[in-house]
């Protein structure tokens, strides 16, 4: 009787110590109970714990200890000074699979939050332990092992030099080739970890073979885990042109492209990313996305997503486009510039507007015939209105600048151009004018429809500074017209906002049908209309007597009554 | 003689004629002397003037010669610098003419031909439609796909459904609740309640799999639900925690080590030892010591002085056990097998019928 009495009483404590730890576990997977047991000391009451006799006791402390850590940053603060990462490495090497299992959980927790906590684990020798267990036979082991073994190199490249260096990279490799969906994906998340921070990590994960085998899996149908092959491959390619090419000798591209439709919208970005980094090392390297119909793709691609999923996408455009006029042709063949202008006017952040601006930027600056394409997608005023809104980021007022500068400087599409004459600044109005200045002298028809128009008019309301180079611009612009026309125009700017009115009504009502009309035909016009007659219409040129019959048409006045005005 | 008489006589006219005439020549002398100075002075100028300007005519030639001679020569140089420049400018032109020309064709035809780069542009196109149809039709298929393993997986819901439902089947008597009277055709789910088979009872086995598993790993990450529940409220009376209970009833089988043998486990070691030598063997004759001596059949004869009486007995025939049975018959054999401790082997885990340890 008085054995079993005794043997009542341990039965008792290990009973009670169970549920206790049981609760603890339990009552931990709630945020709103977190605090109030950070309050009752509840690490320090389950380091004792994790040192138990009973296994199951332990595992379930580890587990409560794992999800306390995984809660905050204090928490996890708390698991590392009370000195139970020690214990938890020490028998990490000792003990059964679960207790491994819950202890990587637990490192894995106190490691997520911060560099220097994911020091300490590193610190308290936790690395050797963790690759230890990768050579464990359990998948979930090693899937534990290597979600903390990621999660540790995420933070920086020091920690993930550590990581390397006790040998985790190979085992990753042999992980990814695991039959378990769960285990190949934590592997491949952690070497993408690991090859995030310098070319020379990125390097030593492609020594061990690792691009082959994830490139095996870019058809694998889980979604989760063609994510996380995408991110490793981007993140190795992004380093270096070598990297980049030895992802793209993996053969990575057709099957890739197929990826883009995935209903899985972060696989559709991990891919778009793997292209941006890609293409944006060489041209070549473009050049061979560009061929292989990546492009075409992505476009596709930026047409079904919404949001920072696009961000990427719309990135690799600019890069392509960025680098020879020939890639940023093959983009605006492949319909990429309207993809982007719907891109603009549908996202609503400034992030992906200035990514948005910037590959704009990079697609119109080569030649006269892509500034010609971005401008004809009623692109250039948007550019304005971001660069004018003073609701704008910083970065991307600057990158609109820079775009529009880029583009106008190449840009002879002369009717996208005259809306910018009215409401651009001086600094962009600068561009503007020189595009006039330069392409005005040469060509007759764009004279006649930049009068009509009103461009000249407009031209004249410019008030620029003696001396700048806009003025200079201006003047070289109004020598391209009769002087008399200039002087009236600019007489009658003043006070002539009620002319517009007329002026439109007119361009509208008679203007375009003359424009047809031959030299003959205008002569015989003027002197119907008793306007001109003698030496002001006889030999002028089809130009000067069209804007002669125009300059009547808007201001209601004979011409031949105030022509001693002109001939002054 | 008259003469020199009539000379005689005028002597005297004479000198005096010669005295007048001297005082007449002295009186003139200063006058004629300037006179004469005057006339020399005038010759002498016009002399020296004469020669002065032929000095200078003949200088003024000379310089004449000179300077047109340098100005000649300057001008001729001056010319064929003139020369030299134009032919320069001809051939700058007609170089610039040339290597406009080339340079030109050149970029034509290899650095920026219009016609590959049209061929290229246009062979995109193609390529994108391409890509843009293989990848919309590939997406569809997907999507078929998907939609096909939702159908499928709805299907065997609604199978295990048809299955836990089964005792709603209707009757011959009675009609069930998916069958309404009300209505000329039964419901889907009675239809496919007749093509479904009932449940059959849990077996033992796969309950006791699932509690084995529950036991295995309480530790789950993020498994909460694998924990046992924990009783807020104890059952009343001296009863075992559940868990006990379940770990008592379902232990596995513990064999003994004796038990846990096959009869026939040294046959088999032994068996497997020799298939493994046969198999590691290297070479297939076996090794025969000095077997390529002479003397193979002849008997080894020691030494003399080396012999002994204690002959050592010929090899094979040596035995390690005691041959002589009949001392061993007191003894015990020797002891292979040992029971185990079951005190030690199963303390704190089992309990018997009567509640106690065993």
């Amino acid at each position: 009787m008085t054995q079993r009495q005794v043997l009542q009483a341990f039965e008792q404590y290990q009973r009670s110590r169970t549920q206790f730890v049981q609760t603890v576990a339990e009552l931990a997977t709630r945020p709103q109970n977190i605090e109030t047991l950070q309050h009752a000391g509840v690490v320090s009451l389950l380091r004792p714990l994790l040192l138990d006799g009973v296994p199951t006791i332990q595992q379930t402390a580890a587990l409560a200890l794992g999800r306390l850590a995984n809660h905050s940053d204090d928490l996890a603060e708390a698991v590392v000074k009370g000195g139970i990462l020690p214990q938890l490495v020490y028998s990490l090497a000792e003990q059964n699979r679960f207790y491994k299992k819950a202890a990587a959980f637990v490192l894995r927790a106190v490691a997520k939050h911060s560099p220097e906590l994911a020091q300490a684990v590193v610190d308290c020798g936790a690395l050797d332990a963790l690759v230890l267990c990768l050579e464990e036979f359990d998948p979930g082991v090693k899937e534990a092992a290597a979600w903390a073994l990621g999660y540790i190199a995420r933070h920086n490249a020091e920690l993930s030099l550590s990581v390397v260096e006790a040998g985790a990279v190979p085992l990753l490799v042999l992980c990814v080739q695991e039959p378990e969906i769960a285990v190949r994906r934590i592997a491949a998340s952690s070497l993408s970890d690991i090859s995030k921070h310098s070319p020379e990590l990125a390097q030593t994960v492609v020594d061990t073979g690792a691009i082959a085998y994830l490139a095996q899996m870019i058809l694998n149908p889980d979604a989760k885990l063609k994510r996380q092959v995408f991110s490793a491959l981007s993140q190795i390619s992004k380093h270096s042109v070598d990297l980049a090419e030895m992802v793209v000798e993996a053969e990575v591209f057709p099957a890739a492209l197929a990826c883009l439709k995935d209903p899985d919208e972060y696989v559709r970005k991990n891919v778009a990313t793997l292209m941006r980094e890609i293409a944006k090392h060489t041209p070549e390297l473009s050049q061979m996305v560009v061929n292989c119909g990546g492009v075409a793709a992505v476009i596709d691609y930026l047409g079904d997503s919404r949001a920072n999923v696009r961000l990427p996408g719309i990135m690799m455009l600019g890069y392509v486009a960025a680098h020879r006029e020939n890639l940023a042709m093959a983009v605006i063949v492949s319909r990429g510039v309207s993809q982007l202008a719907i891109c603009l006017v549908e996202e609503p952040e400034d992030h992906i507007k200035a990514a948005t601006v910037w590959a704009f930027g990079q697609i119109g600056r080569h030649t006269p015939e892509h500034a010609r394409a971005v401008a004809s997608a009623n692109v250039l005023p948007k550019l304005l209105d971001l660069y004018m809104d003073p609701g704008s980021s910083e970065d991307l007022q600057a990158k609109s600048k820079r775009a529009l500068k880029g583009i106008l400087q190449k840009c002879t599409h002369l009717p996208a151009l005259e809306p910018l004459l009215c409401d651009a600044p001086s600094n962009i109005l600068k561009h503007v004018a020189c595009q006039f200045s330069k392409i005005l002298p040469h060509d007759s028809q764009a004279r006649r429809l930049f009068v009509t128009s009103g461009g000249l008019k407009k031209v004249q309301e410019i008030e620029a500074e003696a001396g700048s180079a806009l003025q200079e611009h201006i003047n070289s612009i109004n020598n391209c017209f009769p002087a008399e026309i200039v002087r009236r125009l600019r007489a009658r700017s003043d006070g002539v906002s009620a002319a517009v009115s007329v002026l439109q009504r007119h361009t509208a009502a008679w203007h375009h049908p003359l424009q047809l009309l031959h030299a003959s035909d205008l002569r015989g016009c003027l002197q119907r209309l008793r306007l001109f007659h003698g030496p002001l219409v006889v030999g002028r040129s089809p130009d000067t007597l069209f804007i002669y019959i125009y300059i009547y048409s808007i201001y209601q006045t004979p011409l031949s009554s105030s022509r001693a005005t002109y001939d002054q | 003689m008259a003469q020199l008489v009539n000379l005689l006589s005028r002597i005297e006219r004479v000198r005096e004629e010669y005295f007048v005439r001297i005082r007449i020549a002295e009186e003139n002398r200063a006058l004629e002397h300037a006179a004469a100075v005057k006339i020399q002075s005038w010759f002498r100028g016009c002399q020296t003037r004469a020669y002065l300007r032929y000095l200078n005519k003949k200088a003024t030639l000379m310089q004449k010669i000179w300077r047109g001679f340098s100005a000649r020569r300057i001008f001729r140089k001056m010319l064929e610098a003139a020369f030299f420049t134009r032919k320069m400018n001809l051939c700058n032109q007609m170089a610039v003419r040339i290597q406009k020309t080339w340079r030109g064709y050149y970029v034509r035809q290899y650095v920026h031909n219009y016609y590959a780069r049209k061929i290229y542009l246009e062979g995109l196109t193609r390529k994108n439609e391409e890509v843009r149809k293989t990848l919309e039709e590939f997406a569809e298929f997907q999507r078929r796909m998907r939609e096909q393993e939702r159908t499928e997986r709805e299907e065997r819901e609604k199978c295990i459904l048809a299955q836990k439902m089964h005792f709603l089947l209707s009757t011959k008597q009675c009609p069930g609740v998916y069958n309404s009277p009300f209505r000329d055709s039964p419901g889907e789910m009675e239809l496919r309640m007749r093509s479904a088979k009932p449940p059959l009872a849990k077996s033992p086995s796969r309950h006791k799999d699932r509690i084995g598993k529950k036991m295995e790993s309480p530790t789950e990450a993020g498994s909460a639900t694998h924990l046992p529940p924990i009783r807020t409220k104890k059952p009343q009376g001296p009863f075992r925690q559940p868990l006990e209970v379940w770990q008592q009833r379902y232990r596995p089988l513990e064999p003994t080590l004796r038990v846990a043998t096959s009869i026939t486990a040294l046959e088999e070691a032994r068996e497997e030892l020799r298939r493994e030598e046969w198999r590691g063997r290297v070479v297939d004759h076996p090794f025969h010591p000095f077997s390529n001596t002479s003397r193979q059949s002849e008997k080894y004869e020691p030494l003399i002085h080396a012999s002994a009486p204690f002959e050592q007995v010929a090899y094979g025939t040596k035995h390690f056990r005691e041959e002589k049975k009949e001392i061993l018959q007191e003894k015990e054999p020797f002891k292979t097998v040992f029971t185990s401790c079951q005190v030690f082997d199963k303390f704190g885990r089992l309990y018997s019928n009567a509640g106690k340890i065993v």
